[in-house]
Formats: structure tokens, C-alpha cells, sequence
């Protein structure tokens, strides 16, 4: 946390920027700023160049964010104060802010993704200007990125399991920050004249304000509110909880969740630090074990492994100039995309996905593994780049660090090595719903082909087809790839690629299964920990010269520690060197 | 102005000291700096230390350091800097890569096509990229190479050139080349006479062939190759060009160990459910002739073609199945493949497959990795498979959707019990949770 403020004597006029963080729980940085000011302005920029100039925006996606708004500003409201919508630059609207409301303080959370952190320093330099002090919290993500990274030697760990064991080195993420109450806002802010004036100047705008509209009812209510009521019902349904153990078909799952986080986690209507410690709460509660297992948090951690790598590596949404991912020869075929863009694969499957996304703005993520994998490496051969961008576009909880990671991963990119493992587009939706209610809900051209054919309806003979009344050729298309084929050369393709490029592949390969420098990293002290490993020596940089066979060096001194004793298997205490 | 020596040694370990020190001259009488002896410049290194700089670059910095001084561009052309070429030939209007510049490939072909000896050519998925390889290829007529790739990375747009086109060029470097040793050329329309004429020139040398998908080759045409190419230890081609025939071929006295043997088990034509099988006494042959041959096979095909495989003890060590296969295929693996080192399995179905994996981990006593993805297994089972067999397991990558948790073993314990096992940390493989 970065404060220049100014001695607590002297209480401070601030602006409280939100950008994501659209919550009043486990916000520290509003919470610095209240403690430390005579007043405390809540105020969103709504910049549209700008937020679009960061993702792509669908309609529903910003229906999602200005429900968010109505919902903080009604939050605010309840405690005596309001949110501030301003539309316009953010410059050009916080200088007149300043001058219009005295203000002294600055407060906006640290940001991680490139473009939020110019944004972040063009504050800074602005506030410098003005003479502001500024107060920044880490509260996007459960550690601060730049600790895991130090912890790291100075390079992001770059394999999930490298990621978990410096995490486990690190120690728990600090609780969430104290409640907000309505003796926090203890002068109200001034009214800027009437009501409806007031109103009208800096309320949320409607969606149709902006130019926009959706039809689609809202399945996903956006705002803190909603997020913290499914943050327990969402530990209620998921008897797995309970029992911690995993259901095997998930055909319910598919659906439109009502207990699912993701969007709310991106906005930052929830905190994930608020989830995290949930979780463990509960978990503690009914085992009276010390942590979860990984899988359980897996949400949680995931996300933070694909913030902590895309903080520290160049061009991470991009595969030219991304050192760690292959640079891949993928098909332009802008015929092929648009099919699987609209649901015209002839795969009920993929397309019934991908109906849903449009409709919907979320997906399961079997789903969205289901999909990346055919446009990708599976099926068509096409640039997960564009595949990123299709979902940046539709899912409400389209995130930079985490989309980009993801179709890396699923495109055999970056992370992910089992590329021999290619998702069948028949077989793959079949185990996970067997009698297709998922496909017949959103395809519903396809609702009476028997559950014998819907997943690959080019095989029904014509009768059936006919009596279905849906014609594959003519009411719904027919598979616009033979999966055999395709997947048959695509493994070739990736093998050629990953043997060409094998420093790169090797970047963020784990020394699959032999985790016997995770048993050994554990004796060693801290600033051993990066050195040890020859892959984190030379990772993000160009790759070359990484000894392969260099992986196993830690393990080679310490070949006494090669006996596995329960004991190893504790996580380690806190070190106070990294603190 | 202090006097001193700079060392140049970061990276050029061959220099001998007195060439790498540069002496900072004084300023001279009017304050120049620039005045050096002729004879300490850069641009009079001998030619063999500017080479051996020269190897240290890319192609692209080499060639703007060959347009510096006339001895540079001497040494941009030495020979011993062209012995290797990767043509890059990529349509700006459909690749993510570049292309290797046009008039480069001319240079290459006016002065340096004795040279070459190593060379590959990386085509995308457009015709005329394929077209233009087979061009510089017809041109490549002094040469000796010895390793010749021909690469697609998207489609395979070798199969789109005219089929003449394609043979004759390939049979120029065939001709030429005489001491050919390694050729890759999966995915082209090469046919049997193009592989008599590789044959008849280069039986002494050739090493190794891979042409996996070459739908115009047949049996007998592969056969010439070993029938004839002794010193062959690496090959790589469909199930349909294999025979009996092929093994014994490949075992006879004059031929060498062979050490790779790949085959991709595809269906030729659409539907096909027949495959011809292939004797015991053949591959025992083989194994007889070189006991430590990698046999690798690739399964592309449907469930119900797996019948006529594995009936009999077959000597396959590496085993990939790209899509579903069945239950009793993974039985009839355990019962006959002894060698058997490798197995992935990319899909099964829905009941589990302890028994067949207990099997496994009982049979095939030599195996050090598998794989496993989208089956089901139960936790009771996976755990006596690990008993049996996790001591010699390097790598063990199971989907975490795989295990299906039982009354004795939930997904908590499973990787306690696994890890303790394998005498190791181990967690199954996680997919992200988005």
C-alpha cells in the first residue's frame, strides 16, 4: 500500500476513484481514505474511449457494469453518502472535480493489467501536478502480484504447481478489510443542487443513454449485493463442499448459474479475498483441517496465477513477442471463425456453447475448455488470439489476465502440454450430458432428434431426420470439419511446433510429476528457491540457453531429502525473510 | 584521457587476445579521436574470426553485416555459413510469419545451392507457397544436401501441387544430391517411382524417412525402400503401408538396427473398418534384429475399428490414442504388449477401467509413463494400479476428472495415498477453472 498522505491531523478532502473494486466490503483503499478525511467523494469516471480501448465491449456486458453502479450508488446512499458518475476523460473530469470540491486526496486501487496501470500513473502524475496526496491498496487480487513475483527471484512463477508452492511460501492472504458503516461518512456529501439536477449530472446513465440496448433477460444481476447473496448460496449448493468430493456428469452445471462468482469477481463486486477466507472459514468449520484442498480454492488461485504471470510478461494477450508462447503458424480462415463465432460449426455441441455465450455472457468453464479447444488446436486451427477476442467481447466476466491465460493454456500455448489430449466435439458434451438437454435448450432447431444422434445429428438416417423436423444440410448445417482428420494433422502440427520450440514449451512446463524439488525447495532458504530451478533462472527472457537437463539440479544435492515423510507435506510457516 | 584496453571476449571464446584488444588511441594534436591504424580496424579481422562472429547471428543481422565492408560481405557468402537453410515461404496475406525474402532465395540459388546441406522448407497452408518450394527445389541441382524437410504448418498444401510438379522437383534433389541421409516429407504427394529414384541414388546414406500420410505410396514402394536402404533406422509411415513383407525387410543381416519405428493407424478411406493384420512371426523378427526399437503407433480411428489390433503379442512401445478407445482394446493391451513403455489415452467412456489398468501395471513391466484423459477410473483401482507399478513411474498425468472417488478414497486422500506410492509430491492434472 502507497500513501503520500498527508499527517492524520490534517484530514484530507478525497476523491475515491472506483474503477473495478464496485464494492464497499474488503475495500481498503476506501477505507484508508475515509479513515484518513473530513470527506470522502465516491466517484466513477464512466471513459468510455478508454474502457473500450481496453476490451471489447458487448451490450450485455455493460448492463452488467451499470447495474454494478446503481447498486454501489444505492449501497452509498444507505450510508449517507452517493456515487459520483461522471462521464469523460478521466483527466479532464478529475481536474474539475478538484477544483470544483477542494479536493486535497486522491484514492484508487493498485491495478496489475497494462492498460488500468498507465491509467494508474497518469493519476499519479496528475495528482503530482495538483499536488494531491494519493492513497493505493492492493485489493484486486489476494496478494500483492509484485510479492509472489519477488518471492519468485524476480520472475512470475510460470506452472501452477511452481505457483502454489511460492504461495505456499508466502504465507496466507491478509484478511479482508474492515466493514464500512455510516459513522465512517460522517459529513455528508454537499448536494449539488437539486435532486433531479443532481441526478441527471451524475447519475448512472441508462443503457439506452449510451446507445445501447439489450433484449435478453438478465440473468446475471450485476452489483455487491447480489454478488454476497450467491457468495453463500453458492457454498450451499455446492455439496461438494460438504463432502469434498467432485460430481462426475454436470449437466445442471451448464446452465445459467445462479451461484456462480466469475462475473462478479472480475468487476470486483466481490472481493476474492472475502471468498478466500469464506471458503477456508468453512472448511476449517466442518474438517477442523488448516487449509482446503488446492482443487477447492482452485478458482481463487487460478486467477491469481494468470494475474501474477500476465503483470510480469511482455505482449501477454498477444502471441508475437510473447516469450512464453509458441509461435504458431494458425490458419487465417475468416469463413471458419465466423462459423464458430455464430454457432454454425454443425457440431450441436460447440455451437449450442456458443449460443449461449451470446445469449447469455456465460459459459461453464467444460464449456468454454469445450469450444477453445476446436477453434484452436482441436478442429480449425485458428489463433487463439481471435478466439480471445470473441469472448472478450460476450462474457461478462471477460478479464485480461484471465482470458488471454486460458486460451493459451487451451491452445496448447502456453502451460498446458497434454497435447495429445484433443476434446472430441461429440464425445466430450455427450459425457457431460448424456440425453442433450443442454443442446436441445439452446439449439432448439435440434430439440426433437433422439438423444442416440443429437450430439452428431449428420449421422441420423433421413427418416429420422425428417420426422425431427430438422434437416441437417438445410435447417442445421452439416460439420463443417471431419474431427478425425483435423484433429489427426493438428497433433502433428503441435508436435513439429513444440520440438522447434522447445525452450519456449519449456518455460512453463512443470518437470512433469517429479516434484521432488517441491519436497526439497522446502528445506532450502529463501533466496535459493529461484536459483534452484534452471526453467525460473532463464523464464520470460528469451529462453535460450536453459539447460534442460539442468531442472533436476536442486534435487541433486539433496538426495538425502528424497524419503517422503508426512511431515513435508505440512505447507511451511510463513518466512520472514520474504516478509 | 585514460589509456585502455578493452577485451572483447563476452562471447566469441575462440579469440586470441592480441586480436581482441582494441588500443583507445590518444586524442591526437587537433582532438580527434578517430585516427587508427589501418591494420587494428574492425573491417580488417581476418576472415575466419569474422566467421566464426558470424555464426553467433541470426540471417537477418548477418546479412546487414554483410553490407558493411567488402570483407564481410566475402564472409557473408564463405560456404560454411550455408550449409543450413530453413525456407520459410509464407503468404503475407494469410501467415503470422514471415517469409523468407525473395530475392535471399535467389542469391541462394545463384551461389550457394552447392552448399547447402541441411535445408527445410516451412510452407502455410497456400498453394503457391507449396509451389514456390517445389521451384527452388527443381533449382537445387549441384548440391550434395543431406537433410531435406519439407514442412507444412497449417494445411497440407504440398497435397494441393500438381502431383508431376511436385515428383519432379523432389526427384531433382534425389538425383543430385546423392548422399541424402535424412528426408521428411509426411503430407506430400510423393509415390512410389519418386522413392526407386531416392533408391537408386542414395541407398547407401539414407538414415531416416518420414512420410506419414503419402496416400499415393504403396506397400511395394516402401518395401524397395527397405529392401534396399540398409543403413535405414528411423522410419515413419501409415498402417496401411505395413506389411510383413516391410519387417522382414527391415530385419534382414545387411540392414542395421532400426531404432524408430513410427506408424499412425488412419483410416484411408471414409468408413473404413478393415485393416489387414500383421503376423506375429514378423514383428518378432524385428524385435529379434533390434531388440531396442521404438515401435511408436498413433490411433486415430472410431471405436469399433480397434478389432483387428492387439490380437496377438505385438512388440509396441510408445502408444498414443488420439480419440476414444475402447474398453476392451485397453484389455487386449494389457495381454499383448509387453514392451509396451508409453500410453496416453485421450478418451474412453464411462465405466471404469481398474481392471484393465491393473492389468497394465501387471504385464507391461516396462512402463514409465501414462496418461490419461477423460476416462474413469476409481480411486480403489488408480491406487492399486500406483501400488503396482508407481516405482518405476516418471510420469503420471491423470486428468483430476478422471478419478472417481469410492467408499475407501475420496479426492482428498487419493493424493496423499498416490504421492506416498510414488515416493513423490503428486497432484492430478488441473485444468483451469474459468
Amino acid at each position: 500500500m502507497s500513501s503520500h498522505a498527508g499527517s492524520a491531523a490534517m484530514p484530507h478532502r478525497t476523491i475515491h476513484l472506483f474503477n473495478k473494486g464496485l464494492r464497499l466490503h474488503d475495500n481498503p483503499t476506501l477505507v484508508a481514505a475515509l479513515e484518513s478525511s473530513a470527506v470522502v467523494y465516491p466517484v466513477f469516471v464512466l471513459d468510455r474511449a478508454f474502457m473500450e480501448g481496453s476490451a471489447r465491449m458487448g451490450a450485455l456486458r455493460w448492463r452488467f457494469i451499470l447495474q454494478s453502479l446503481e447498486d454501489l450508488h444505492s449501497s452509498l446512499r444507505k450510508l449517507g453518502s452517493r456515487l459520483y458518475v461522471l462521464q469523460g476523460s478521466h483527466e479532464a473530469v478529475l481536474r474539475r472535480l478538484v477544483a470544483q470540491w477542494g479536493v486535497t486526496q486522491l484514492s484508487f486501487d493498485a491495478e496489475v493489467e497494462p492498460h488500468y496501470r498507465r491509467l494508474d500513473e497518469e493519476l499519479r502524475a496528475l495528482a503530482r501536478e495538483l499536488g494531491l496526496g494519493v492513497l493505493s491498496c492492493v485489493a484486486h487480487t489476494l496478494y500483492d502480484v509484485n510479492r509472489i513475483i519477488k518471492a519468485n527471484g524476480g520472475q512470475p512463477p510460470l506452472t501452477y504447481k511452481k505457483f502454489l508452492q511460492v504461495l505456499s511460501i508466502l504465507g496466507e492472504p491478509e484478511m479482508p478489510a474492515r466493514e464500512i458503516t455510516e459513522a465512517d461518512f460522517r459529513c455528508p456529501c454537499p448536494a449539488e443542487g437539486g435532486e433531479e439536477e443532481e441526478e441527471e449530472q451524475c447519475g448512472v446513465p441508462s443503457l439506452s443513454a449510451l446507445g445501447l440496448e439489450v433484449q435478453q433477460e438478465v440473468l446475471w444481476p450485476g452489483g455487491e449485493s447480489h454478488a454476497l447473496r450467491r457468495l453463500e448460496k453458492h457454498f450451499e449448493s455446492q455439496g461438494w463442499v460438504a463432502n469434498f468430493s467432485k460430481p462426475r456428469t454436470v449437466p445442471n452445471s451448464l446452465l445459467p448459474s445462479t451461484t456462480g462468482l466469475s462475473p462478479y469477481l472480475s468487476l470486483g463486486c466481490l472481493s476474492i479475498r472475502t471468498f478466500y477466507h469464506r471458503l477456508s472459514t468453512i472448511y476449517a468449520q466442518s474438517k477442523n483441517h488448516s487449509l482446503p484442498p488446492v482443487s477447492l480454492q482452485g478458482q481463487a488461485l487460478w486467477r491469481e496465477f494468470f494475474y501474477t504471470v500476465a503483470s510480469a510478461t511482455p505482449n501477454f494477450t498477444r502471441m508475437a513477442g510473447n516469450p512464453i508462447c509458441l509461435q504458431i503458424d494458425w490458419c487465417q480462415d475468416p469463413q471458419a471463425l465466423k462459423r464458430w463465432r455464430t454457432a454454425q460449426t454443425g457440431f450441436p455441441w460447440i455451437d449450442a456453447i456458443m449460443t449461449q455465450l451470446r445469449q447469455e455472457g456465460w459459459i461453464h468453464h467444460l464449456a468454454r475448455h469445450a469450444v477453445a479447444c476446436f477453434l484452436t488446436r482441436g478442429d480449425l486451427w485458428i489463433s487463439w488470439e481471435e478466439g480471445m477476442k470473441v469472448f472478450e467481447e460476450y462474457l461478462l466476466d471477460a478479464d485480461y489476465s484471465i482470458n488471454a491465460g486460458n486460451w493459451m493454456w487451451l491452445s496448447a500455448s502456453a502451460f498446458f502440454h497434454q497435447y495429445t489430449r484433443i476434446f472430441c466435439p461429440v464425445r466430450f458434451g455427450r459425457r457431460t450430458d448424456p440425453d442433450g438437454h443442454y443442446l436441445r435448450k439452446y439449439l432448439p432447431v435440434l430439440r426433437n432428434i433422439p438423444c442416440k444422434y443429437i450430439y452428431e445429428p449428420w449421422t441420423a438416417p433421413m427418416e429420422v431426420q425428417l420426422q425431427a423436423g430438422c434437416v441437417i444440410g438445410k435447417d442445421y448445417p452439416l460439420p463443417m470439419v471431419n474431427h478425425l482428420e483435423a484433429s489427426r494433422r493438428n497433433l502433428v502440427l503441435m508436435k513439429e511446433v513444440r520440438s522447434e520450440q522447445e525452450n519456449t514449451a519449456e518455460l512453463t512446463r512443470d518437470v512433469a510429476d517429479d516434484p521432488m524439488e517441491v519436497g526439497v525447495k522446502r528445506e532450502l532458504p529463501e533466496d535459493c528457491v529461484a536459483q534452484g530451478d534452471g526453467t525460473e533462472c532463464n523464464g520470460g527472457g528469451g529462453g535460450v540457453g536453459v539447460a534442460t537437463g539442468n531442472k533436476r539440479c536442486s534435487s541433486q544435492e539433496d538426495s538425502r531429502t528424497c524419503s517422503w515423510t508426512p511431515d513435508a507435506m505440512r505447507l511451511q510457516e510463513i518466512s520472514s525473510e520474504v516478509m | 584521457m585514460k589509456r585502455g584496453r578493452v577485451n572483447i571476449t563476452s562471447k566469441c571464446q575462440g579469440f586470441s587476445s592480441t586480436e581482441g584488444r582494441i588500443k583507445r588511441q590518444k586524442p591526437g594534436p587537433l582532438g580527434s579521436s578517430l585516427a587508427q591504424r589501418p591494420a587494428e580496424d574492425w573491417g580488417s579481422l581476418p576472415h575466419h574470426v569474422v566467421l566464426h562472429i558470424f555464426q553467433y547471428l541470426s540471417l537477418v543481422d548477418r546479412a546487414r553485416a554483410s553490407s558493411v565492408c567488402r570483407r564481410w560481405n566475402e564472409v557473408f557468402h564463405i560456404p560454411d555459413l550455408w550449409r543450413r537453410f530453413e525456407f520459410e515461404l509464407n503468404q503475407p496475406a494469410t501467415s503470422y510469419l514471415k517469409s523468407t525474402h525473395p530475392d535471399l532465395i535467389q542469391q541462394i540459388i545463384k551461389r550457394h545451392a552447392q552448399h547447402l546441406q541441411y535445408v527445410s522448407f516451412k510452407v502455410d497452408s497456400c498453394t503457391e507457397s507449396a509451389e514456390a518450394a517445389c521451384n527452388i527445389l527443381s533449382q537445387l541441382v549441384n548440391c550434395t544436401i543431406k537433410t531435406l524437410g519439407l514442412i507444412s504448418t497449417a494445411r497440407p498444401s504440398f497435397m494441393d501441387v500438381s502431383q508431376s510438379h511436385f515428383v519432379s522437383a523432389l526427384t531433382v534433389v534425389f538425383v543430385n544430391s546423392k548422399s541424402l541421409s535424412s528426408i521428411k516429407i509426411d503430407d506430400t504427394p510423393v509415390d512410389d517411382p519418386s522413392l526407386k529414384v531416392l533408391v537408386a541414388n542414395n541407398s547407401d546414406t539414407l538414415k531416416l524417412l518420414k512420410m506419414s500420410s503419402c496416400p499415393h505410396v504403396s506397400p511395394a514402394g516402401i518395401l524397395c525402400v527397405a529392401d534396399q536402404c540398409h543403413g535405414l533406422r528411423e522410419l515413419a509411415l501409415n498402417y496401411h503401408l505395413l506389411s510383413d513383407e516391410l519387417l522382414l525387410a527391415l530385419s534382414s543381416e545387411k540392414h542395421v538396427h532400426l531404432e524408430h519405428l513410427r506408424i499412425d493407424v488412419v483410416s484411408e478411406t471414409p468408413g473404413q473398418t478393415h485393416f489387414h493384420t500383421i503376423k506375429r512371426s514378423s514383428w518378432e523378427a524385428l524385435i529379434r534384429h533390434s531388440p531396442k526399437v521404438n515401435i511408436v503407433m498413433y490411433f486415430f480411428l472410431e471405436e469399433e475399428e480397434f478389432e483387428p489390433f492387439f490380437r496377438e503379442e505385438t512388440p509396441v512401445t510408445h502408444l498414443y490414442f488420439g480419440r476414444a478407445v475402447s474398453k476392451e482394446m485397453l484389455g487386449r493391451i494389457g495381454l499383448n504388449c509387453p514392451r509396451l513403455v508409453e500410453l496416453v489415452v485421450c478418451a474412453n467412456g464411462l465405466e471404469p477401467l481398474d481392471e484393465e489398468l491393473i492389468r497394465i501395471a501387471e504385464r507391461c513391466k516396462n512402463l514409465t509413463a501414462i496418461g490419461l484423459g477423460e476416462c474413469e477410473v476409481t480411486c480403489s483401482g488408480f491406487v492399486e494400479f500406483v501400488k503396482m507399478c508407481g516405482g518405476r513411474l516418471t510420469q503420471l498425468s491423470i486428468m483430476e476428472e478422471v478419478l472417481i472417488p469410492d467408499n475407501s478414497y475420496n479426492m482428498e486422500q487419493i493424493h496423499s495415498e498416490v504421492s506416498k506410492h510414488l515416493g513423490r509430491m503428486w497432484f492430478p492434472d488441473m485444468m483451469p477453472t474459468w
